[in-house]
């Protein structure tokens, strides 16, 4: 997916617009709040749960160098194979490398958003492999020639008459808009990609260094086929989703799904060690595990936004955000979105390729608040705009830097403050409707604009 | 012990009123302050713009002017927010006036949580001992209260608010959803003028719903907002702040 973080604005607009997609976000993220609270509020010790889940992913990433070695010894022991890939390009080559020895024609895919950031699909396709997306979601997508607008519902922008309607030109489907007939097409459309396919393709939730298991947490059973029935599995895992112990587990798969669907636990969770054994009926021949790094380095570098990369990507901030839920996913131009995506994109891409997201928020924190992580979200905003400051703009325009220090020093006088406050007072007066900058007017199309006092307070206290 | 208003450049220069009402129901609950001259902007529009080295020269200002004061009210919640969340991290660990900061955290109160604290008022204990001379808030109708985002989830504020209102009498209807962001934001109320709109008309659609024809809130920046917003409709319902509704209910 080619990252075009930079059109918040133009791309959130679209989607004001948009009066239906405006109706289904609202009423799915509203879904998606009732369901948190309902499964973390009857949880007496959640509060404990999310400092546990915490824990273990703080855990993990302070001896990140350790676990990741002590993960790569075990899946090997297991039978595996790991590689360890830089940037996007080396994990792409070295899919295509293995579907090539292998022969692979077709690749079955469980959801996975490592491999949404490194543009595996498209790769894949260039180099003569088809890859058929197998969770409903992202199906429907692949089939759309679309992007995910969200990281757990991929498909939460389109609309069941939508995707009856798609149904119907791509597959030859009857024309239905019933949620449970609409799946049972798909599911009878990828029954034979899962039979023929001889690669499945999946990211993992997380990845268990003392073990060295894969974990993928799922609802629809197409990740435990993925898994499975293929000769060779590759699973893509970004190197933050490493955690030191099997039991580290436990925590994070009570607050994952709760945080994600509401649902106690998810319907299939798979825990994969390796390849097929002698004694065992199914299994992979061969496992790949492709260690995805791709700017996780570079996050984990700074230290005040490193706890970005705790996220399990259970999309609770998302739909708690006043601002996702109405500038939609696809404004946040890549594949993390929402709260967290606005940390962890300009994080892993750089901030100047990003450099409006960590200011698409009114730092309610609201988000910090849904986090099953207890991310601190709000403060690494402000810390990505101080980034976005200090990277692109002063370098960028010295002059509007130069002139926002001078405020500063203005205002930070008592003087200084009462002059600009009383130059304010008769630019308003005078300039009345002529003269109207540019952040006013903004403010004043939706909205009364405030006068500014004849007086000050400072004047009135004066007078007492 | 010297008390001091910091009374945030947003009442200072567009809404002067919510800070003689402040001075004013302080000084009647026996907390007579004073307001220093030399007050300005506590940074907060610089830090929340990511201009850090900016933010920390005017909190270098505010925490110099502050200091003789054994107590800080400030009628925001976010500028309390400000002071005592955001200022302790803003200044490298070894600068000189570190310690100066950590002191002005811990003695800064914002508005309501200062009065209820001097007033002795608890969230459970219902009526407040009255402001004097204090005449009952029946006949005034019911209020609804906005809780600013940054009192509510960085200092755990609001039932102060609510237990004030409830001690002079006053009904409060809830908003539904009323941990909602009203939209304002700072700067980001302009650069994402119709995303911050949408909020805020979403909060001017849920203060409808409970019939109450007053808003009260402890921001003047969310009271802007959403006045502007109120009034853009030709809504009949005025925003105040709680400063304003308990000075006018004092002075009868």
């Amino acid at each position: 997916m080619k990252p075009r973080a930079d059109r918040f604005q133009e791309k959130s607009h679209e989607a004001l617009d948009l009066v239906v997609l405006q109706g289904s976000l609202q009423r799915t993220t509203e879904r998606f709040v009732a369901a948190r609270e309902t499964a973390s509020g009857e949880r007496a010790d959640w509060e404990d749960l999310r400092t546990r889940a915490r824990a273990a992913r703080a855990g993990g990433m302070a001896k990140l160098d350790l676990y990741l070695v002590q993960l790569e010894r075990n899946v090997l022991k297991n039978g595996g194979s790991v590689f360890w890939a830089q940037d996007a390009a080396e994990a792409r080559d070295y899919v295509i490398g293995v579907a090539k020895r292998r022969g692979v024609r077709l690749a079955i895919k469980s959801k996975s958003m490592a491999t949404e950031e490194i543009g595996l699909n498209e790769a894949l396709e260039a180099a003569g492999v088809k890859p058929v997306e197998t969770d409903l979601g992202e199906y429907i997508i692949q089939l759309a020639h679309d992007t995910p607008s969200h990281f757990l519902a991929p498909a939460i922008h389109w609309t069941k008459e939508a995707v009856g309607e798609l149904f119907t030109r791509e597959l030859g489907a009857v024309p239905t808009t019933d949620p449970a007939a609409l799946t049972a097409i798909a599911r009878v459309a990828l029954r034979h990609d899962f039979l023929s396919a001889t690669m499945g393709i999946t990211g993992a939730n997380f990845a268990v260094a003392d073990t060295g298991s894969i974990v993928v947490v799922e609802n629809e059973g197409n990740a435990r086929l993925t898994t499975s029935a293929p000769a060779v599995h590759v699973a893509i895992v970004g190197i933050d989703k490493v955690v030191a112990q099997f039991a580290d587990l436990e925590p994070l798969l009570m607050v994952l799904p709760r945080s994600a669907t509401g649902q106690r636990l998810s319907t299939y969770v798979s825990i994969l060690n390796g390849v097929r054994r002698s004694d065992e009926t199914d299994g992979p021949e061969e496992f790949h595990l492709v260690l995805l790094d791709n700017g996780r380095t570079q996050l984990l570098g700074d230290p005040e936004a490193r706890e970005s990369l705790y996220c399990v990507k259970c999309s609770a901030c998302l739909a708690v955000c006043p601002v996702f839920r109405r500038a939609g996913g696809h404004a946040y131009g890549w594949v993390y979105q929402g709260p967290i995506g606005s940390v962890l994109t300009p994080g892993l891409l750089g901030v100047e390729h990003a450099a409006t997201l960590p200011f698409a928020s009114s730092l309610c924190g609201a988000c910090r608040d849904a986090c099953p992580i207890k991310i601190d979200i709000p403060r690494m905003l402000v810390h990505m705009r101080q980034r976005v400051i200090e990277e692109v703009e002063r370098p960028k325009s010295p002059w509007s830097s130069w002139m926002m220090a001078l405020a500063a020093r203005v205002m930070a006088s008592p003087t200084g403050f009462s002059v600009l406050g009383r130059m304010g007072y008769w630019g308003q007066r005078l300039g009345g409707k002529w003269f109207v900058p540019g952040p006013m007017a903004a403010w004043a199309r939706g909205r009364a604009v405030p006068q500014i006092a004849r007086r000050p307070l400072r004047a009135l206290v004066r007078d007492r | 012990m010297p008390i001091a208003l910091f009374a945030t450049c947003v009442i200072d220069q567009l809404a002067p009123n919510i800070g003689l009402a402040a001075l004013d129901v302080l000084d009647r609950a026996g907390a007579k302050a004073a307001f220093p001259m030399g007050q300005t902007c506590c940074g907060q529009p610089f830090f929340n713009a990511g201009y850090r080295d900016e933010a920390a020269r005017l909190a270098r200002a505010t925490v110099t002017v502050l200091e003789p004061f054994d107590t800080v009210v400030v009628p925001s919640g976010s500028c309390t927010a400000m002071i005592r969340v955001h200022y302790p991290q803003l200044f490298p660990a070894d600068d000189p006036i570190q310690p100066a900061v950590d002191k002005l955290a811990k003695r800064t109160f914002e508005f309501s949580e200062f009065l209820a604290k001097k007033l002795g008022v608890t969230a459970d204990q219902g009526r407040a001992p009255p402001l004097e001379p204090n005449r009952p808030a029946a006949g005034d109708g019911p209020v609804t209260v906005h809780d600013g985002c940054h009192g509510l989830r960085e200092l755990g504020l609001g039932a102060a608010c609510r237990s004030l209102l409830g001690g002079i009498g006053t009904e409060v209807r809830e908003l539904a959803d009323r941990q909602q962001c009203c939209g304002f934001g700072g700067a980001f109320s302009v650069k994402f003028d119709r995303i911050s709109t949408s909020m805020g008309n979403a909060k001017a659609d849920a203060i409808g719903a409970t019939g109450a024809k007053t808003v009260v809130t402890c921001d003047p920046s969310c009271l802007l907002q959403i006045r502007g917003i109120l009034e853009r409709r030709g809504s009949d319902v005025t925003v105040v702040h709680l400063a304003e509704y308990l000075a006018q209910r004092a002075g009868r």
